[in-house]
Protein backbone atom coordinates (compact mmCIF):
# COMPACT_ATOMS: atom_id res chain seq x y z
CA UNK A 1 0.00 0.00 0.00
CA UNK A 2 1.07 3.61 -0.91
CA UNK A 3 2.47 5.23 2.09
CA UNK A 4 2.62 2.29 4.44
CA UNK A 5 6.38 3.23 4.49
CA UNK A 6 5.84 6.69 6.03
CA UNK A 7 3.21 5.16 8.40
CA UNK A 8 5.58 3.24 9.77
CA UNK A 9 8.57 5.48 10.04
CA UNK A 10 6.12 7.48 11.90
CA UNK A 11 5.32 5.03 14.07
CA UNK A 12 9.00 4.65 15.06
CA UNK A 13 9.29 8.16 15.93
CA UNK A 14 6.13 8.07 17.97
CA UNK A 15 7.67 4.78 19.74
CA UNK A 16 10.98 7.03 20.21
CA UNK A 17 8.96 10.26 21.54
CA UNK A 18 7.31 8.58 24.42
CA UNK A 19 9.98 6.09 25.31
CA UNK A 20 11.80 8.94 25.72
CA UNK A 21 10.27 9.65 29.11
CA UNK A 22 10.34 6.34 30.50
CA UNK A 23 13.24 4.80 28.95
CA UNK A 24 17.11 6.35 30.15
CA UNK A 25 18.34 4.51 26.68
CA UNK A 26 16.48 6.94 24.53
CA UNK A 27 17.45 10.38 26.19
CA UNK A 28 20.53 10.42 27.36
CA UNK A 29 21.18 13.87 27.07
CA UNK A 30 22.09 16.10 30.44
CA UNK A 31 21.24 19.73 30.68
CA UNK A 32 25.19 20.53 30.88
CA UNK A 33 26.40 23.33 33.15
CA UNK A 34 24.00 22.41 35.72
CA UNK A 35 23.97 18.50 35.23
CA UNK A 36 27.27 16.99 34.63
CA UNK A 37 28.63 13.48 33.14
CA UNK A 38 30.98 11.32 35.15
CA UNK A 39 34.37 11.62 33.28
CA UNK A 40 35.78 8.10 33.61
CA UNK A 41 39.12 7.73 35.19
CA UNK A 42 41.50 7.01 31.72
CA UNK A 43 39.54 10.31 30.48
CA UNK A 44 42.02 13.22 29.60
CA UNK A 45 42.71 16.27 28.64
CA UNK A 46 45.66 18.39 29.45
CA UNK A 47 49.57 17.41 31.33
CA UNK A 48 50.04 18.60 34.07
CA UNK A 49 53.02 17.90 36.39
CA UNK A 50 53.04 16.42 39.81
CA UNK A 51 55.09 17.34 42.76
CA UNK A 52 55.52 15.43 46.20
CA UNK A 53 54.35 16.91 49.70
CA UNK A 54 53.62 20.67 50.00
CA UNK A 55 56.18 22.40 48.40
CA UNK A 56 55.44 22.89 44.28
CA UNK A 57 59.21 24.25 43.54
CA UNK A 58 61.06 21.09 46.04
CA UNK A 59 58.88 18.87 45.55
CA UNK A 60 58.52 18.80 41.74
CA UNK A 61 59.71 15.07 40.33
CA UNK A 62 60.09 16.64 36.77
CA UNK A 63 64.13 16.60 36.44
CA UNK A 64 64.26 18.09 33.33
CA UNK A 65 65.54 15.48 30.86
CA UNK A 66 63.62 16.70 28.25
CA UNK A 67 62.32 13.49 26.87
CA UNK A 68 58.64 14.58 27.11
CA UNK A 69 60.28 18.02 24.85
CA UNK A 70 61.75 15.89 22.12
CA UNK A 71 58.47 13.17 21.64
CA UNK A 72 55.65 15.54 21.92
CA UNK A 73 54.51 15.62 18.42
CA UNK A 74 53.46 19.14 17.98
CA UNK A 75 55.96 19.92 20.17
CA UNK A 76 54.14 22.31 22.38
CA UNK A 77 56.62 21.87 25.46
CA UNK A 78 59.13 23.65 25.83
CA UNK A 79 61.70 23.01 28.90
CA UNK A 80 65.05 25.10 30.52
CA UNK A 81 66.90 22.67 32.75
CA UNK A 82 68.47 23.97 35.63
CA UNK A 83 72.51 24.33 36.24
CA UNK A 84 72.27 23.05 39.83
CA UNK A 85 71.02 20.18 41.14
CA UNK A 86 68.45 19.40 43.84
CA UNK A 87 67.83 16.11 45.91
CA UNK A 88 64.92 13.99 44.39
CA UNK A 89 62.60 11.42 46.29
CA UNK A 90 65.48 8.83 46.77
CA UNK A 91 67.75 11.62 47.78
CA UNK A 92 69.87 11.65 44.03
CA UNK A 93 71.47 15.02 42.78
CA UNK A 94 69.36 15.85 39.80
CA UNK A 95 68.71 18.68 37.79
CA UNK A 96 65.12 20.45 37.70
CA UNK A 97 63.02 22.91 35.61
CA UNK A 98 64.28 26.22 35.12
CA UNK A 99 61.47 27.34 32.83
CA UNK A 100 58.86 24.48 31.87
CA UNK A 101 55.69 25.49 28.96
CA UNK A 102 53.42 24.06 27.65
CA UNK A 103 51.00 25.56 25.14
CA UNK A 104 47.09 24.88 25.57
CA UNK A 105 46.75 25.89 22.18
CA UNK A 106 48.73 24.07 20.62
CA UNK A 107 48.85 20.87 22.95
CA UNK A 108 46.72 18.09 21.49
CA UNK A 109 46.19 15.77 24.53
CA UNK A 110 47.30 13.00 22.94
CA UNK A 111 49.37 11.72 26.11
CA UNK A 112 52.51 10.79 24.22
CA UNK A 113 54.92 12.54 26.78
CA UNK A 114 52.98 11.11 30.30
CA UNK A 115 53.98 7.60 28.51
CA UNK A 116 57.79 8.29 27.39
CA UNK A 117 58.39 10.22 31.05
CA UNK A 118 60.25 8.01 32.93
CA UNK A 119 60.33 9.74 36.39
CA UNK A 120 56.46 9.62 36.63
CA UNK A 121 56.66 13.39 36.77
CA UNK A 122 53.90 14.13 34.01
CA UNK A 123 49.88 13.43 34.33
CA UNK A 124 46.95 13.95 32.07
CA UNK A 125 44.61 15.88 33.79
CA UNK A 126 40.88 15.73 33.13
CA UNK A 127 39.73 19.86 33.40
CA UNK A 128 38.53 20.48 29.97
CA UNK A 129 36.76 23.91 30.58
CA UNK A 130 40.35 25.56 29.51
CA UNK A 131 38.89 28.69 27.71
CA UNK A 132 40.41 31.92 28.85
CA UNK A 133 39.43 35.30 27.33
CA UNK A 134 43.62 35.95 27.63
CA UNK A 135 44.90 34.58 24.64
CA UNK A 136 48.45 35.24 25.02
CA UNK A 137 49.26 34.89 28.66
CA UNK A 138 46.44 32.47 29.21
CA UNK A 139 47.09 29.78 27.02
CA UNK A 140 50.81 29.62 27.83
CA UNK A 141 51.26 27.63 31.14
CA UNK A 142 54.17 28.14 32.95
CA UNK A 143 55.69 25.48 35.91
CA UNK A 144 53.27 27.38 38.68
CA UNK A 145 49.91 26.84 36.48
CA UNK A 146 51.27 23.17 35.76
CA UNK A 147 52.49 21.77 39.12
CA UNK A 148 49.48 19.74 40.61
CA UNK A 149 50.32 18.18 43.77
CA UNK A 150 49.97 14.18 44.34
CA UNK A 151 46.91 13.57 46.77
CA UNK A 152 45.12 15.44 43.43
CA UNK A 153 46.21 12.85 40.75
CA UNK A 154 44.91 10.41 43.50
CA UNK A 155 41.82 12.14 43.41
CA UNK A 156 41.49 12.00 39.98
CA UNK A 157 43.43 8.22 38.51
CA UNK A 158 42.73 6.84 41.99
CA UNK A 159 43.70 3.50 40.46
CA UNK A 160 46.59 4.75 38.22
CA UNK A 161 47.75 6.56 41.37
CA UNK A 162 48.17 3.58 43.70
CA UNK A 163 49.80 1.88 41.09
CA UNK A 164 52.42 4.64 40.73
CA UNK A 165 52.82 5.24 44.12
CA UNK A 166 53.31 1.39 44.85
CA UNK A 167 56.04 1.68 42.55
CA UNK A 168 57.59 4.56 44.38
CA UNK A 169 57.47 3.07 47.46
CA UNK A 170 59.25 0.16 46.03
CA UNK A 171 62.01 2.10 44.24
CA UNK A 172 62.05 4.13 47.37
CA UNK A 173 62.74 0.88 49.32
CA UNK A 174 65.34 -0.61 47.74
CA UNK A 175 67.50 2.70 46.95
CA UNK A 176 67.13 3.23 51.52
CA UNK A 177 68.28 -0.84 51.29
CA UNK A 178 71.06 0.01 49.06
CA UNK A 179 72.29 3.24 50.57
CA UNK A 180 72.36 1.54 53.70
CA UNK A 181 74.29 -1.32 52.80
CA UNK A 182 76.79 1.18 51.08
CA UNK A 183 76.72 2.95 54.77
CA UNK A 184 77.17 -0.22 56.72
CA UNK A 185 80.34 -1.27 54.19
CA UNK A 186 81.68 2.21 55.28
CA UNK A 187 81.27 2.12 58.59
CA UNK A 188 82.59 -1.36 58.51
CA UNK A 189 85.78 -0.22 56.00
CA UNK A 190 86.58 2.66 58.49
CA UNK A 191 86.44 0.30 61.63
CA UNK A 192 88.43 -1.69 59.94
CA UNK A 193 90.85 0.26 57.77
CA UNK A 194 93.33 -3.06 56.77
CA UNK A 195 93.78 -3.34 53.81
CA UNK A 196 94.15 -0.90 50.78
CA UNK A 197 92.70 -3.32 48.32
CA UNK A 198 89.55 -4.53 49.94
CA UNK A 199 88.67 -0.31 50.34
CA UNK A 200 88.65 -0.01 47.00
CA UNK A 201 86.40 -2.43 46.38
CA UNK A 202 83.81 -1.22 48.46
CA UNK A 203 84.09 2.28 47.67
CA UNK A 204 83.03 0.94 44.14
CA UNK A 205 79.17 0.15 45.49
CA UNK A 206 79.12 3.30 47.81
CA UNK A 207 77.53 5.56 45.25
CA UNK A 208 73.84 5.68 45.26
CA UNK A 209 71.97 3.52 44.15
CA UNK A 210 70.81 4.17 40.32
CA UNK A 211 67.16 3.14 40.52
CA UNK A 212 66.15 5.32 37.34
CA UNK A 213 67.37 4.80 34.06
CA UNK A 214 66.89 8.01 32.33
CA UNK A 215 67.74 7.30 28.97
CA UNK B 1 25.68 34.26 -14.37
CA UNK B 2 28.34 33.17 -16.99
CA UNK B 3 28.75 31.57 -21.01
CA UNK B 4 30.67 28.81 -21.36
CA UNK B 5 34.22 29.24 -20.03
CA UNK B 6 36.56 29.28 -23.05
CA UNK B 7 40.04 28.20 -21.38
CA UNK B 8 38.51 25.58 -19.52
CA UNK B 9 40.16 22.42 -19.82
CA UNK B 10 36.99 20.41 -20.13
CA UNK B 11 35.03 22.86 -22.78
CA UNK B 12 31.54 22.37 -22.08
CA UNK B 13 29.05 22.05 -25.09
CA UNK B 14 27.04 24.97 -25.57
CA UNK B 15 23.48 23.77 -25.42
CA UNK B 16 20.90 24.51 -28.27
CA UNK B 17 18.38 26.82 -27.62
CA UNK B 18 17.67 29.48 -25.54
CA UNK B 19 19.31 30.24 -21.89
CA UNK B 20 22.61 29.56 -20.33
CA UNK B 21 24.90 27.44 -18.73
CA UNK B 22 25.42 28.68 -14.65
CA UNK B 23 28.03 27.97 -13.03
CA UNK B 24 27.50 27.65 -8.98
CA UNK B 25 30.10 27.32 -6.46
CA UNK B 26 28.60 25.03 -3.94
CA UNK B 27 30.68 25.51 -0.83
CA UNK B 28 33.30 25.80 0.97
CA UNK B 29 30.91 26.44 3.53
CA UNK B 30 27.73 24.54 2.16
CA UNK B 31 25.73 22.46 4.55
CA UNK B 32 25.69 19.63 2.36
CA UNK B 33 29.59 19.41 2.29
CA UNK B 34 29.76 18.15 5.83
CA UNK B 35 33.03 20.36 6.24
CA UNK B 36 34.94 22.34 3.78
CA UNK B 37 34.88 21.28 0.14
CA UNK B 38 33.73 23.33 -2.56
CA UNK B 39 31.66 21.56 -5.85
CA UNK B 40 32.11 23.61 -8.97
CA UNK B 41 28.50 23.17 -10.78
CA UNK B 42 28.23 23.83 -14.06
CA UNK B 43 24.15 23.87 -14.18
CA UNK B 44 21.76 23.75 -17.36
CA UNK B 45 19.04 24.46 -15.72
CA UNK B 46 18.72 22.17 -12.92
CA UNK B 47 20.60 19.74 -14.47
CA UNK B 48 24.24 19.09 -13.83
CA UNK B 49 26.70 19.39 -17.14
CA UNK B 50 29.83 20.08 -15.15
CA UNK B 51 31.24 19.16 -11.76
CA UNK B 52 34.48 19.86 -10.35
CA UNK B 53 35.40 18.97 -6.91
CA UNK B 54 38.04 21.50 -5.15
CA UNK B 55 39.37 20.43 -2.20
CA UNK B 56 42.72 21.25 0.31
CA UNK B 57 41.01 23.97 2.47
CA UNK B 58 41.84 21.72 5.22
CA UNK B 59 45.19 20.69 4.34
CA UNK B 60 47.58 20.21 7.48
CA UNK B 61 50.57 18.45 5.77
CA UNK B 62 50.00 15.56 7.43
CA UNK B 63 53.21 13.35 5.41
CA UNK B 64 55.54 15.74 5.46
CA UNK B 65 54.58 16.00 9.39
CA UNK B 66 55.13 12.43 9.65
CA UNK B 67 58.11 11.95 7.60
CA UNK B 68 59.82 14.87 10.19
CA UNK B 69 58.36 12.49 13.66
CA UNK B 70 59.27 9.83 15.29
CA UNK B 71 57.16 6.44 14.54
CA UNK B 72 55.43 7.27 17.70
CA UNK B 73 54.62 10.62 17.29
CA UNK B 74 52.64 10.06 14.05
CA UNK B 75 50.07 7.62 15.77
CA UNK B 76 47.99 10.71 17.70
CA UNK B 77 48.43 12.44 13.96
CA UNK B 78 46.47 9.68 12.12
CA UNK B 79 43.80 10.25 14.58
CA UNK B 80 43.37 13.54 12.72
CA UNK B 81 42.97 12.16 9.33
CA UNK B 82 39.90 10.48 9.25
CA UNK B 83 38.18 12.74 12.75
CA UNK B 84 35.06 10.12 13.15
CA UNK B 85 37.30 6.82 13.31
CA UNK B 86 40.28 7.51 15.31
CA UNK B 87 40.38 3.72 15.89
CA UNK B 88 41.05 2.51 12.55
CA UNK B 89 43.37 5.32 11.21
CA UNK B 90 45.48 3.74 14.07
CA UNK B 91 44.97 0.73 13.38
CA UNK B 92 46.23 1.23 9.10
CA UNK B 93 49.47 2.98 10.67
CA UNK B 94 50.21 1.07 13.48
CA UNK B 95 49.84 -2.22 10.71
CA UNK B 96 52.11 -0.22 8.50
CA UNK B 97 54.69 -0.08 11.19
CA UNK B 98 54.63 -3.41 12.31
CA UNK B 99 55.13 -5.10 9.27
CA UNK B 100 58.21 -2.61 8.34
CA UNK B 101 59.56 -3.54 11.52
CA UNK B 102 58.54 -7.07 11.70
CA UNK B 103 56.56 -6.56 15.11
CA UNK B 104 54.30 -9.42 16.03
CA UNK B 105 50.97 -7.92 18.41
CA UNK B 106 49.67 -10.57 21.21
CA UNK B 107 46.31 -12.23 20.87
CA UNK B 108 44.35 -10.83 23.22
CA UNK B 109 45.80 -6.98 21.19
CA UNK B 110 44.36 -8.46 17.62
CA UNK B 111 40.67 -9.34 19.83
CA UNK B 112 40.80 -5.64 21.11
CA UNK B 113 41.42 -4.09 18.09
CA UNK B 114 38.64 -5.87 15.97
CA UNK B 115 36.77 -5.08 19.08
CA UNK B 116 37.25 -0.84 18.81
CA UNK B 117 37.47 -1.26 15.00
CA UNK B 118 34.07 -2.31 14.52
CA UNK B 119 32.45 -0.13 17.25
CA UNK B 120 34.15 2.70 15.04
CA UNK B 121 32.80 1.30 11.82
CA UNK B 122 29.24 1.17 13.65
CA UNK B 123 29.46 4.36 14.90
CA UNK B 124 30.67 5.58 11.37
CA UNK B 125 27.85 3.84 9.46
CA UNK B 126 25.51 5.00 11.82
CA UNK B 127 26.29 8.48 11.66
CA UNK B 128 26.94 8.68 7.83
CA UNK B 129 23.24 7.40 7.37
CA UNK B 130 22.05 9.80 9.85
CA UNK B 131 23.42 12.35 7.57
CA UNK B 132 22.62 11.30 4.10
CA UNK B 133 18.88 11.15 5.42
CA UNK B 134 19.51 14.82 6.75
CA UNK B 135 20.33 15.79 3.67
CA UNK B 136 17.68 14.76 2.21
CA UNK B 137 15.16 16.66 4.54
CA UNK B 138 14.84 14.51 6.81
CA UNK B 139 16.06 16.93 9.67
CA UNK B 140 16.94 15.68 12.38
CA UNK B 141 15.42 12.96 13.20
CA UNK B 142 17.41 10.05 12.26
CA UNK B 143 20.59 12.01 12.69
CA UNK B 144 19.45 12.35 16.28
CA UNK B 145 19.16 8.63 16.83
CA UNK B 146 22.31 7.56 15.34
CA UNK B 147 24.22 9.80 17.36
CA UNK B 148 22.49 9.04 20.46
CA UNK B 149 23.75 5.47 19.94
CA UNK B 150 26.98 6.53 18.84
CA UNK B 151 27.36 8.43 21.95
CA UNK B 152 26.81 5.32 23.91
CA UNK B 153 29.98 4.18 21.76
CA UNK B 154 32.16 7.23 22.07
CA UNK B 155 31.86 6.63 26.15
CA UNK B 156 33.14 3.57 25.33
CA UNK B 157 36.02 4.77 23.72
CA UNK B 158 36.95 7.39 26.23
CA UNK B 159 36.79 4.53 29.49
CA UNK B 160 39.02 2.73 27.40
CA UNK B 161 41.66 5.04 25.98
CA UNK B 162 40.59 8.36 27.94
CA UNK B 163 39.27 10.32 24.81
CA UNK B 164 36.16 10.03 22.45
CA UNK B 165 37.08 10.58 19.31
CA UNK B 166 40.97 11.19 19.19
CA UNK B 167 41.72 7.94 20.95
CA UNK B 168 45.17 7.73 20.13
CA UNK B 169 44.98 3.94 21.38
CA UNK B 170 46.72 1.56 19.33
CA UNK B 171 50.58 1.17 19.48
CA UNK B 172 52.94 -1.10 17.03
CA UNK B 173 52.94 -4.42 19.06
CA UNK B 174 49.62 -4.17 20.31
CA UNK B 175 47.42 -1.97 22.37
CA UNK B 176 48.38 0.95 24.60
CA UNK B 177 46.24 0.50 27.87
CA UNK B 178 44.29 -3.30 28.56
CA UNK B 179 40.89 -3.12 28.75
CA UNK B 180 38.89 -4.46 32.07
CA UNK B 181 36.36 -7.00 32.68
CA UNK B 182 34.11 -4.39 33.11
CA UNK B 183 34.56 -2.38 30.16
CA UNK B 184 33.87 -5.95 28.59
CA UNK B 185 30.78 -6.16 29.69
CA UNK B 186 29.72 -2.97 28.98
CA UNK B 187 30.53 -3.90 25.44
CA UNK B 188 28.30 -7.07 25.59
CA UNK B 189 25.87 -5.03 26.67
CA UNK B 190 25.90 -2.18 24.43
CA UNK B 191 26.15 -4.63 21.47
CA UNK B 192 23.25 -6.51 22.94
CA UNK B 193 21.05 -3.31 23.08
CA UNK B 194 21.83 -2.31 19.45
CA UNK B 195 20.30 -4.97 17.70
CA UNK B 196 16.78 -3.30 18.63
CA UNK B 197 18.15 0.53 17.39
CA UNK B 198 18.97 -1.17 14.27
CA UNK B 199 15.42 -2.45 13.78
CA UNK B 200 14.05 0.80 14.48
CA UNK B 201 16.31 2.46 12.39
CA UNK B 202 15.84 0.45 9.55
CA UNK B 203 11.78 0.40 9.52
CA UNK B 204 11.69 4.17 10.09
CA UNK B 205 12.85 4.99 6.65
CA UNK B 206 13.55 1.77 4.41
CA UNK B 207 10.57 1.76 2.97
CA UNK B 208 9.27 4.94 2.78
CA UNK B 209 8.02 5.88 -0.46
CA UNK B 210 9.45 9.45 -0.61
CA UNK B 211 12.66 8.48 0.16
CA UNK B 212 12.78 5.70 -3.02
CA UNK B 213 11.74 7.92 -5.04
CA UNK B 214 14.01 10.57 -3.98
CA UNK B 215 17.00 7.67 -4.03
CA UNK B 216 16.38 4.82 -6.63
CA UNK B 217 18.50 4.90 -9.96
CA UNK B 218 19.92 7.82 -8.93
CA UNK B 219 23.49 8.84 -8.97
CA UNK B 220 24.38 5.52 -10.47
CA UNK B 221 28.13 3.92 -10.60
CA UNK B 222 28.28 1.18 -12.98
CA UNK B 223 30.67 -1.37 -11.72
CA UNK B 224 33.25 -1.23 -14.48
CA UNK B 225 33.60 2.32 -13.99
CA UNK B 226 33.96 1.87 -10.26
CA UNK B 227 36.50 -0.86 -10.50
CA UNK B 228 38.79 1.40 -12.86
CA UNK B 229 38.86 4.32 -10.76
CA UNK B 230 39.99 2.52 -7.70
CA UNK B 231 37.00 3.20 -5.72
CA UNK B 232 36.71 1.07 -2.55
CA UNK B 233 34.40 0.23 0.84
CA UNK B 234 30.58 0.25 0.76
CA UNK B 235 30.65 2.66 -2.44
CA UNK B 236 32.16 -0.60 -4.24
CA UNK B 237 30.02 -2.72 -2.98
CA UNK B 238 26.81 -1.19 -3.47
CA UNK B 239 28.31 -1.19 -7.59
CA UNK B 240 27.89 -4.63 -6.65
CA UNK B 241 31.64 -5.40 -6.66
CA UNK B 242 32.45 -8.55 -3.90
CA UNK B 243 35.65 -6.70 -2.41
CA UNK B 244 36.01 -6.32 1.47
CA UNK B 245 39.90 -6.31 2.58
CA UNK B 246 38.78 -8.05 5.84
CA UNK B 247 38.16 -10.48 3.53
CA UNK B 248 41.02 -10.65 0.89
CA UNK B 249 43.71 -9.45 3.11
CA UNK B 250 42.42 -11.34 6.70
CA UNK B 251 44.94 -8.81 8.33
CA UNK B 252 45.02 -8.90 12.07
CA UNK B 253 42.50 -11.96 12.79
CA UNK B 254 39.42 -11.29 10.75
CA UNK B 255 40.07 -14.99 9.31
CA UNK B 256 38.45 -16.47 12.37
CA UNK B 257 35.23 -14.54 12.05
CA UNK B 258 32.20 -15.70 9.89
CA UNK B 259 30.37 -12.79 8.78
CA UNK B 260 28.92 -11.86 5.19
CA UNK B 261 30.11 -8.96 2.88
CA UNK B 262 26.25 -7.10 1.52
CA UNK B 263 26.54 -6.47 -2.03
CA UNK B 264 24.20 -4.05 -4.01
CA UNK B 265 22.65 -4.43 -7.71
CA UNK B 266 22.46 -0.94 -9.60
CA UNK B 267 24.93 1.05 -7.66
CA UNK B 268 22.49 4.09 -6.92
CA UNK B 269 22.21 5.89 -3.62
CA UNK B 270 19.36 3.69 -2.10
CA UNK B 271 21.74 0.83 -2.53
CA UNK B 272 24.83 2.53 -1.12
CA UNK B 273 22.27 3.25 1.68
CA UNK B 274 21.09 -0.51 2.00
CA UNK B 275 24.47 -2.09 1.87
CA UNK B 276 25.63 0.42 4.64
CA UNK B 277 22.58 -0.65 6.94
CA UNK B 278 23.26 -4.19 6.02
CA UNK B 279 27.02 -4.10 6.96
CA UNK B 280 25.68 -2.46 10.47
CA UNK B 281 24.40 -6.44 11.14
CA UNK B 282 27.52 -7.70 9.89
CA UNK B 283 29.28 -5.84 12.28
CA UNK B 284 27.28 -6.71 15.03
CA UNK B 285 28.05 -11.18 14.48
CA UNK B 286 31.81 -9.88 14.64
CA UNK B 287 31.31 -7.75 17.72
CA UNK B 288 29.79 -11.16 19.22
CA UNK B 289 32.37 -13.55 17.74
CA UNK B 290 34.81 -11.46 19.22
CA UNK B 291 33.42 -10.48 22.93
CA UNK B 292 33.03 -14.61 22.96
CA UNK B 293 36.98 -15.50 22.44
CA UNK B 294 38.92 -12.75 23.65
CA UNK B 295 41.61 -14.15 25.66
CA UNK B 296 43.17 -13.39 28.50
CA UNK B 297 46.43 -12.18 28.25
CA UNK B 298 49.05 -9.44 27.61
CA UNK B 299 48.18 -6.50 25.06
CA UNK B 300 51.21 -4.95 24.17
CA UNK B 301 54.54 -7.04 23.20
CA UNK B 302 57.11 -6.49 25.49
CA UNK B 303 60.19 -6.01 23.50
CA UNK B 304 58.83 -3.25 21.01
CA UNK B 305 60.55 -0.10 21.03
CA UNK B 306 57.61 2.44 21.35
CA UNK B 307 60.31 5.53 21.78
CA UNK B 308 63.20 5.20 19.56
CA UNK B 309 62.30 2.74 17.05
CA UNK B 310 63.93 2.38 14.06
CA UNK B 311 62.94 -0.58 11.37
CA UNK B 312 65.64 -1.93 9.31
CA UNK B 313 65.24 -0.24 5.66
CA UNK B 314 62.73 -0.82 3.49
CA UNK B 315 59.20 -0.52 3.17
CA UNK B 316 56.30 -1.66 3.79
CA UNK B 317 52.23 -0.74 2.58
CA UNK B 318 49.59 -1.69 5.68
CA UNK B 319 46.09 -1.81 4.53
CA UNK B 320 42.94 -2.11 5.98
CA UNK B 321 39.04 -1.75 5.54
CA UNK B 322 37.93 1.23 7.28
CA UNK B 323 34.47 2.53 7.42
CA UNK B 324 34.79 4.42 4.18
CA UNK B 325 36.97 1.67 2.20
CA UNK B 326 40.44 0.77 1.86
CA UNK B 327 43.03 3.12 4.01
CA UNK B 328 46.68 2.38 3.40
CA UNK B 329 49.99 3.72 4.77
CA UNK B 330 52.88 3.11 2.69
CA UNK B 331 55.81 4.14 4.70
CA UNK B 332 59.52 3.81 3.68
CA UNK B 333 62.27 3.36 5.98
CA UNK B 334 65.80 4.41 5.76
CA UNK B 335 67.19 2.97 8.93
CA UNK B 336 66.62 6.44 10.90
CA UNK B 337 64.15 7.09 13.83
CA UNK B 338 61.80 8.89 11.37
CA UNK B 339 60.04 7.19 7.94
CA UNK B 340 61.97 8.19 4.71
CA UNK B 341 58.43 8.78 3.06
CA UNK B 342 54.85 8.31 4.67
CA UNK B 343 52.11 8.16 2.51
CA UNK B 344 48.30 7.88 2.78
CA UNK B 345 45.92 6.18 0.48
CA UNK B 346 42.95 8.34 1.86
CA UNK B 347 39.42 5.76 0.82
CA UNK B 348 37.29 9.02 0.83
CA UNK B 349 39.88 11.27 -1.41
CA UNK B 350 40.04 8.31 -4.48
CA UNK B 351 36.17 7.80 -3.76
CA UNK B 352 35.53 11.06 -5.12
CA UNK B 353 37.42 11.87 -7.75
CA UNK B 354 34.46 9.79 -9.70
CA UNK B 355 32.18 12.05 -7.90
CA UNK B 356 31.29 14.23 -11.15
CA UNK B 357 30.42 10.98 -13.26
CA UNK B 358 27.69 10.03 -10.55
CA UNK B 359 26.24 13.41 -11.04
CA UNK B 360 25.84 14.06 -14.50
CA UNK B 361 22.95 14.55 -15.85
CA UNK B 362 21.21 14.54 -12.40
CA UNK B 363 19.40 17.50 -10.88
CA UNK B 364 21.10 19.83 -8.64
CA UNK B 365 19.55 18.99 -5.56
CA UNK B 366 20.55 15.56 -6.10
CA UNK B 367 24.44 16.60 -6.26
CA UNK B 368 24.20 16.39 -2.26
CA UNK B 369 22.84 13.41 -1.61
CA UNK B 370 25.05 11.86 -4.05
CA UNK B 371 27.79 13.82 -2.41
CA UNK B 372 26.33 12.15 1.12
CA UNK B 373 26.10 8.89 0.32
CA UNK B 374 29.64 8.47 -1.02
CA UNK B 375 30.74 9.15 2.73
CA UNK B 376 34.00 11.79 2.83
CA UNK B 377 35.64 13.07 5.45
CA UNK B 378 37.96 16.15 4.89
CA UNK B 379 40.41 15.44 7.24
CA UNK B 380 41.26 12.48 5.01
CA UNK B 381 40.72 14.13 1.86
CA UNK B 382 42.81 17.10 2.23
CA UNK B 383 45.16 15.10 4.87
S1 LIG C 1 60.04 13.46 30.53
FE1 LIG C 1 59.27 13.74 32.59
S2 LIG C 1 61.07 14.16 33.83
FE2 LIG C 1 61.69 14.42 31.68
S3 LIG C 1 61.42 16.59 31.33
FE3 LIG C 1 59.49 15.61 30.73
S4 LIG C 1 58.21 15.68 32.56
FE4 LIG C 1 60.29 16.14 33.19
S1 LIG D 1 49.61 15.71 25.58
FE1 LIG D 1 50.67 15.43 23.62
S2 LIG D 1 50.61 17.45 22.68
FE2 LIG D 1 50.11 17.76 24.82
S3 LIG D 1 52.07 18.22 25.79
FE3 LIG D 1 51.77 16.01 25.98
S4 LIG D 1 52.82 15.15 24.20
FE4 LIG D 1 52.54 17.34 23.80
Amino acid sequence: MLGEGIIQGLVETARNFFGSYVEKDRLTTVQYPEERHTLPEASRNFPFLLYDGTDPEAGLRCVACQICEKECPPRCIHIEKSKDKKPDFVGKQQAYPVVFDIDVAVCMSCQICVEVCPFDAIRMDKEFELSTSNRFGGLLWTKKELAKPNEYYRKIHPVEAAETDERREQELAAAQAKAAAAEAARAAQTSASATPGEASGNGASAPPAKTVVPQ
Amino acid sequence: MSGPVVDDPIAVKPIAGPGEIMEVSMGPHHPSTHGVFRMDVRLDGERVVRLKPVFGYLHRNHEKIAEHGAYLASIPYTDRLDYLCSMTNNWGYVLAVEKLAGIAVPERAEYIRVIVGELTRFQNHAGLIGFLLQDMGASGTPLMYAFREREKILDLFEALSGARMMCNYMRFGGVRVDCSAEWLDEVRQLVGRLPRFLDEFESLLRANEILMARTQGVGVLPRELAISAGVTGPLLRASGVNYDIRKVDKYGIYDRFDFRVPLGDHGDVYDRYMVRLLELREMLKILEQALRDIPEGPVMDPKTRLRGLRPKAGEAYGRIESPKGELGFFLISDGTGNPYRYRVRPPSMINLTILEDMCLGQNIADVVIILGSVDIVLGEVDR
